[in-house]
């Protein structure tokens, strides 16, 4: 019974990290690539396309954080201290972006300044997400012979960093291709078809890289027992990119980043292969970590109650700013 | 006292929250305003309502900004500065930050979207019920934010085990007894600062004699909604300080100055207390008047800091004057208040120089009030930080000092710059642009339609 529970609020936690890592993800994208566009109207429009969504999006990190410390208190408090500077960084940057987002709106002068914030701040947001994602993939250390720093900051995790914010940028750039048209829907197209090479080039690095760096890793995705179910993950991620490509020469609107969104998931799901039953890697596994019984029951009917609703009116309130983006004003 | 971790730790906590705690505050009272104004329009159909409403939706929805960005910045805190409060408490408090999320995150993020850029996407009624959904969220924010902070102080329904401490009765967290005043005194106090603002920046306007319709409106308003919400919030005071005394007697000892348990104990108007020397120089008090207040009784017994050893009783200074500071300035908000309405029956608001000065400098008293109000409990509490049960130097992270001084200093400077800064500028530039599309032609001797007929303007 204790083990469904908290097997049910692993699942949640993990789907509110995805949810976080598309929406989030698309939004952070947007924030980065934005600097790159050089005319101001078209920067206009990238920002008021992201503008009624970003809180929202954001609002999944904030789940993600207050459920793995209401479910597991115990990976919280084990998390955190560990990755103290990579934390600071990210939520310094979201700070900064999102009062950009606020600023920008009422600037003259300084509009320029709170565009440069948006970009160093999701740029630093997903620099600091990619170095954690690293440590996760990677797995925590505790032994007093590795340095704190370590943990956080090694090739593997700053091959990752660099990864995701390309991920994020594909993201961003086909959640752009929908929500606009003409001149500048063209140059998402292009970008979005330039990022896909580095994402395909991403993928083969992590696939190679990630078995050399634990056995564990290598002896579960290499078990001749399961190897073959296994490898329909990379199959599908590749089939998807091709997809991608495909989609982008035809100039297809909604697949390109449903393919992305695909791609996202897929990787998400060999993440969570490679690391069940964990929740803090090679230290905890979930079910050590998780609350008492009635602290996860009594969440739970909270998360049956409020999810429900909450995803309906999170759907809704895309479904108002649906469609090509117009400047927005308030 | 040296710096350590613990206390710099503290010193981090203290000043992100210090400025956290201005956004949502400003918000609450804000939004209910917009709701309240928005209600007026639909009502009436008069643009002016409208007007109102876009113009502080603008303000909301800076304000609003701030509060969630350094909010994120305080749940990750929790976990990274406060490990081992979170691996003990996580279990307790955890589910109630989930709540929060759940309830009052989703519902404020899903329908804020629509509130400030959806006039033009969705009919009167859905943005309607928008408005109305933030209120509802902001105020279920405040509530489960309350119900955590009120089980510090006052811990029920859980059981220890270990190290860690489990739940036994939910009801009793959630619904915990010492939770409804302080939940309302919070929601008053939101309330009264953001009604505060309201009154300043109109009150600025009839000075510089622009937007007169809209400043007249939200300034009579305000002024009669604070004369009625100022007294209210005083009762809630009172019911919650004589809740602390039963739950905390020794915070109520600090707020008032109390060294040694006595029965009918004096009310220390002022007094410089000397926390070494175990007593209070230049004491200047009225008699039986602590107890009066504490206790509700002539002769009530008050307990005394003395009754424990140094280590164990908070630091007087700021518990003590921040309290009276509070008082002082909610009394100082109460006599404004009269003044306002009896300036209103003699149709003089509009026109008195003076107290539209007055006014105008007022907007910080709120804010002044509610601070140091949380200094009191906050301060009040230690050496604990779960009353009673959980030692604040217990619940540190395993951090170095480096890392909270390397954290410490870019927080500082970050928010100094950003809402010491910025936030302030942009908000001048919006009040200084003020309100469009109000037409001043509209402006009647009777602007404000829904006054009783006592408080009309007179001829």
């Amino acid at each position: 019974m204790m083990n469904i529970l908290a097997f049910i609020w692993c699942g949640i936690i993990a789907f509110g990290v995805i949810m976080y890592v598309i929406l989030g993800g698309f939004d952070l994208g947007v924030g980065i690539m934005s600097i790159f566009f050089k005319d101001e109207k078209e920067r206009d429009l990238l920002m008021s396309a992201i503008l009624p969504m970003w809180d929202g999006n954001q609002t999944w990190l904030v789940f993600g954080g207050a459920t793995l410390y209401g479910a597991f208190p115990a990976a919280f408090s084990m998390i955190l201290p560990i990755m103290y500077i990579p934390i600071l960084i990210m939520v310094i940057a979201l700070l900064f972006r999102g009062v950009a987002f606020e600023f920008r709106l009422k600037a003259i002068k300084t509009k320029r300044l709170w565009e440069l914030c948006i970009f160093l701040g999701s740029v630093f947001a997903t620099l600091a997400q990619g170095l954690i994602l690293g440590t996760f993939v990677r797995g925590f250390n505790l032994s007093p012979h590795v340095a704190k720093i370590d943990q956080w900051f090694n090739p593997f995790g700053i091959a990752c960093a660099i990864a995701l914010v390309f991920g994020y940028v594909l993201l961003g750039a086909n959640f752009l291709i929908i929500k606009t048209s003409g001149e500048l829907q063209e140059k998402n197209y292009k970008l979005a078809s330039k990022i896909q090479y580095i994402i395909l080039a991403a993928f083969i690095m992590v696939s190679i890289w990630s078995p050399f760096l634990d056995p564990a890793i290598r002896e579960r995705w290499f078990d001749p027992n399961h190897m073959l179910y296994l490898a329909i993950l990379p199959f599908v991620t590749l089939l998807l990119l091709c997809g991608h490509w495909v989609a982008l020469k035809k100039k297809q609107e909604y697949l390109p980043f449903w393919s992305v969104i695909g791609m996202f998931l897929m990787c998400y799901l060999g993440f969570i292969i490679s690391s069940y039953p964990y929740i803090v890697p090679r230290q905890l596994t979930y079910m050590e970590a998780a609350a008492d019984r009635s602290s996860l029951l009594f969440m739970l009917v909270g998360a049956c109650v409020m999810l429900p609703p909450l995803l309906y009116y999170t759907y809704y309130s895309y479904r108002i700013f649906r469609g090509k983006v117009t400047q927005i004003e308030y | 006292m040296l710096l350590d971790t613990a206390l710099l730790s503290r010193i981090q906590f203290g000043f992100t929250i210090s400025f956290h705690i201005l956004f949502p505050a400003f918000s609450i009272g804000l939004v209910l305003f917009i709701a309240i104004m928005e209600t007026f329009w639909l009502k009436t159909k008069n643009s002016l309502y409208l007007g109102i409403c876009k113009f502080w939706t603008k303000i909301f929805a800076l304000t609003f900004g701030m509060g969630v960005v350094s909010g994120v910045v305080m749940e990750f805190q929790l976990g990274t500065n406060w490990a081992g409060f979170t691996q003990a408490v996580g279990g307790v408090l955890g589910p109630l930050f989930t709540y929060e999320v759940m309830t009052a995150f989703f519902i404020e993020a899903g329908f804020l979207g629509v509130m400030l850029f959806g006039w033009e996407r969705v009919g009167p009624r859905l943005h309607y019920l928008a408005t109305l959904l933030v209120v509802i969220g902001t105020t279920l924010s405040a509530y489960w934010i309350m119900s955590a902070n009120t089980w510090m102080q006052h811990p029920v329904g859980y059981k220890q085990v270990g190290s860690v401490f489990k739940v036994a009765d939910w009801m009793q967290i959630v619904f915990n007894p010492a939770l409804f005043p302080r939940f309302i005194h919070m929601l008053l106090a939101s309330y009264i600062s953001a009604g505060l603002v309201i009154c300043s920046v109109s009150a600025y306007y009839l000075l510089q004699n622009r937007f007169i319709t809209f400043a007249k409106t939200c300034f009579s308003f305000t002024w009669l909604a604070l004369f009625v919400l100022i007294p209210v919030q005083i009762y809630f005071g009172d019911v919650t300080g004589v809740q602390v005394h039963i739950n905390q007697p020794l915070k109520t000892a600090a707020m008032e100055g109390i060294w040694d348990t006595q029965a009918g104990a004096p009310l220390v108007l002022f007094a410089i207390p000397d926390q070494k020397k175990q007593m209070n120089h230049w004491e200047l008090s009225i008699p039986h008047g602590a107890a009066l207040f504490n206790t509700h009784q002539w002769n009530g017994v008050l307990r005394g800091l003395k009754t424990v050893s140094i280590s164990d009783q908070p630091h007087v200074i700021p518990v003590f004057f921040g309290f009276r500071m509070m008082v002082g300035s909610g009394l100082l908000m109460l006599l404004l208040s009269i003044i306002a309405v009896y300036l209103r029956w003699r149709g003089r608001l509009y026109n008195t120089r003076w107290f539209l000065i007055s006014s105008v400098l007022s907007a910080p008293l709120g804010f002044i009030a509610l601070w140091c109000g949380w200094i009191t409990a906050e301060m009040g509490r230690q050496p604990w930080i779960v009353y009673g049960v959980l030692r604040t130097a217990n619940a540190v992270s395993p951090v170095s000092l480096r890392e909270v001084m390397i954290s410490f200093a870019l927080l500082f400077i970050v928010y100094g710059i950003i809402f010491g800064y910025f936030y302030f500028y942009f908000l001048h530039k919006t009040l200084h642009k003020g309100p469009s599309g109000i037409q001043e032609k509209e402006e009647s001797r009777q602007p404000f339609q829904y006054m009783p007929s006592s408080f009309k303007e007179h001829p």
